[in-house]
């Protein structure tokens, strides 16, 4: 749609306008009832009733109200949540807007040149159209903890085991006393070797379920000249067996890192264990080495990141936020985008530009009127996030993740019930709006 | 035809540009489409896990991640949305929602589009200073109202009913409803209007004959936005209700349990959402622009 233009009002012929102004009413009537009974009363009496206790108009306490929010003046989420509140609010405004606006930008530059661009509007737009509260309860699915159940954490762990190579396994004992150590400092045969020597390193206590897939028999290999050979297995067979002999039924333990130690403790070389449990360390001479189970196969597996407790929670609603948020941006900045004259681009490019330029030099300075109103339009937004709040945060953490909306509801009907405390957290909440009230009504002026 | 297609600049190609100057230009773009792709299917993928989520089995729940359904797809079951169907909470809280939402709709459209007209059309004394005001409404925050209309509803007798939350929702519509079509009525040509003027039509038979059919374009746009905001409302039908519950009300009330009813709030989410999402896919087009003539709300 194009934003018409601003015509002249039509002149009404002179003699009509007593029975104008009846028609206007008329046609206003209804609407002024409405604004005026629902907004323009109630925002009145919200400041009128900020200036009194909880128990109604008879209690005038001033400005203790306004007090109450910065006391005591401490950035604590138990000791004061409502400064913590206005804290939270705080990082909205400066992240939000600013990030969506951005993102929004990327994308519709990004597209307007892709063949694919109307599916990848749609996907990125679809969010809008569902609800912040709806949105919550995905992204409360999304930051489950545990990465087996949390997608996110699911697929940061995944990314993980690209760099950090898990281990193999959580728990483990020694079969026998000529082994030592533990789980976090690794294990060592005691037992000095040297070349064609054979290391039997019995592990035990290791549940059934975490013995690592594909483990065949162990075996005990045959002494080999110029190398140490040896066995790393599961050191138990149901009905009892001899500990440090590898029997029937015992699985080797594939995948579990060996090192081994020269007589003065330093490591000299490392591999891992075969599916029947067997390693080989070829090239070796003369003896006193010692070798033992590194203490990285023991590496406890990715936990997942706490999105939903108290550290994260901010930063995790506003992620989903963006979500929702970002093919708004992306939106009215393409349509801003394809306004711009081809021809300044083109003019740009002909002249030596790169890419880059264009877009730091031409796009962005000329898009710069609708990323302001994309900025505003956000800003205000931001202001009044109420659902994706509770609809995320745990009830566990909702203090912690609690924005100035979602403290004056909490304060006025969640329990407290205080008309005067949240009448005035409202009103701080108007207040911080005013600025960009006062921008659009200039800014209307100015069209006008 | 699509809503963005209006917005994508046309790609002037030079055809004298030869095959492999196209190719090594094809190939830089890779990474740039290798990113959207990546930024599309991390897009989707909350919302499809919300889905994949409501197919599973408590059990099957806190036993296995939601994306355990592609690869086993028969631990997927319905049983969660016949059950959820079968309740008598939920559908209820839906069939009051669509009550909510339509009534928010359309009486904001009426109310909104005779004041739009008088805004645009109609001079009276005061005019420009009154459509101010209304630009000033359209960023109060709802937060101003939510006491003093609480304490209004119940001497009223409105609290807990879907007329006081149509009412409310109506309200804090109209500032937009008035902006955008007031806009949206000043540019249709001053002729027509004049014409019908000088045969006798009245101001009522000229506003159901020319504006309403000549702003529909606009009217459309409008509808989807409070359709959605209506459908989608939290904040108002939690303080203005309590057995009125429209469905995110009543989704919320199992929230506070997360996790134990998990089989209950994720397909009543997704239920929640499929209608909005019908409506922005069949209405993508005003949707847009709707949100490019108003985003100043």
């Amino acid at each position: 749609m194009e934003p018409p233009p601003a015509a002249a009002a039509p002149s009404a012929p002179h003699h009509n306008i007593l029975r104008r102004n009846a028609v206007a009413i008329g046609f206003l009537g209804p609407a002024l009832i409405l604004l005026g009974v629902w907004i323009v009363y109630p925002a009145i009496y919200t400041i009128v009733r900020s200036f009194f206790g909880k128990s109604g108009f008879g209690d005038f306490v001033g400005i203790d109200n306004y007090k109450a929010l910065f006391t005591p003046f401490t950035f604590d989420a138990s000791a004061n949540p409502l400064l913590w509140s206005i804290r939270n609010s705080a990082i909205w405004i400066l992240v939000a807007p600013a990030v969506i606006t951005a993102f929004g930008l990327v994308f519709a530059v990004l597209t307007e040149r892709i063949r694919w661009s109307v599916a990848f509007k749609t996907v990125v737009f679809m969010p809008m159209a569902i609800s912040l509260f709806a949105t919550g309860v995905i992204w409360h699915v999304m930051y489950i903890k545990d990465p087996s159940q949390g997608a996110v954490n699911a697929g940061i762990g995944a990314i993980r085991s690209w760099f950090v190579s898990g281990g193999v396994l959580e728990e483990a004992s020694p079969a026998t006393s000529n082994v030592t150590g533990s789980t976090s400092r690794g294990f060592v045969l005691q037992k000095p070797l040297g070349s064609g020597g054979v290391a039997p390193l019995g592990l035990t206590a290791i549940p059934t379920d975490q013995v690592p897939s594909g483990a065949k028999q162990a075996v005990l290999p045959a002494s080999k000249q110029g190398a140490i050979t040896g066995v790393v297995w599961r050191d138990f067979s149901p009905g009892g067996g001899t500990p440090g002999k590898v029997e029937k039924g015992e699985l080797g333990l594939p995948g579990v890192k060996l090192n081994l130690f020269d007589s003065r403790g330093a490591k000299v070389q490392g591999t891992s264990a075969a599916d029947d449990g067997t390693f080989t360390f070829s090239g070796v001479s003369g003896s006193g080495y010692k070798v033992g189970v590194a203490s990285s196969t023991f590496a406890p597996p990715f936990a997942g990141v706490s999105w939903l407790g108290s550290q994260l929670i901010t930063p995790s609603i506003i992620i989903a936020y963006i979500w929702v948020w970002a093919g708004f941006a992306m939106v009215v900045i393409g349509a801003g985008l394809a306004a711009i004259s081809r021809e300044v681009l083109e003019a740009a490019r002909t002249d030596g530009a790169s890419e880059w330029q264009v877009f730091r030099r031409v796009t962005v300075p000329l898009l710069a009127p609708v990323l302001s109103v994309v900025f505003i339009t956000m800003l205000i937004n931001v202001l009044k996030v109420f659902d994706i709040v509770i609809s995320v945060a745990p009830g566990s953490t909702q203090t912690d993740a609690a924005v100035i909306a979602v403290q004056m509801w909490r304060q006025s009907f969640g329990g407290v019930n205080d008309f005067g405390l949240g009448s005035a957290i409202a009103v701080f909440l108007f207040v911080l709006v005013v600025p960009i009230l006062l921008l659009n009504v200039r800014r209307f002026r100015r069209e006008t | 035809m699509t809503a963005y297609e209006a917005e994508a600049p046309v790609v002037i190609k030079d055809p004298s540009e030869a095959l492999p100057a196209r190719i090594a230009r094809g190939a830089a773009r890779l990474p740039v489409h290798i990113f959207l792709i990546a930024v599309g299917v991390l897009w989707l993928v909350p919302t499809i896990g919300l889905f994949f989520t409501s197919l599973l089995s408590p059990e099957d729940f806190t036993l296995n991640g939601w994306w355990k359904v592609i690869a086993h797809p028969h631990i997927a079951t319905w049983a969660n949305y016949s059950n959820v169907w079968n309740s008598t909470d939920i559908p209820h809280a839906l069939w009051l929602t669509a009550q909510i939402a339509i009534g928010g709709t359309v009486l904001p459209i009426l109310v909104g589009a005779l004041a739009g007209y008088a805004f645009a059309w109609i001079e009276f004394p005061g005019r420009d200073w009154l459509f101010i005001v209304v630009i000033a409404l359209l960023v109060v925050p709802l937060q101003m109202a939510l006491i003093p209309i609480f304490t209004l509803y119940n001497h009223l007798s409105l609290y807990d009913t879907v007329f006081g939350l149509i009412l409310f929702h109506t309200a804090f519509g109209l500032p937009f409803a008035i902006f955008l079509l007031r806009n949206f009525f000043i540019g249709i040509p001053k002729d027509i209007l004049e014409s019908a003027r000088i045969d006798g039509a009245s101001e009522i038979r000229i506003f159901v004959r020319l504006i309403l059919p000549l702003g529909l374009p606009a009217i459309a746009s409008l509808a989807i936005f409070q359709f959605l905001w209506t459908w989608n409302d939290l904040l108002v039908a939690l303080t203005m209700a309590r057995n009125t519950q429209p469905i995110t009300v009543a989704i919320f009330s199992n929230l506070r349990q997360f996790g134990s009813n998990i089989d209950i709030i994720a397909p009543a989410s997704f239920m929640s959402l499929i209608i909005p999402l019908a409506v922005f896919f069949a209405f993508q087009r005003y949707f847009v622009q709707g949100l490019l003539a108003g985003s100043v709300k």
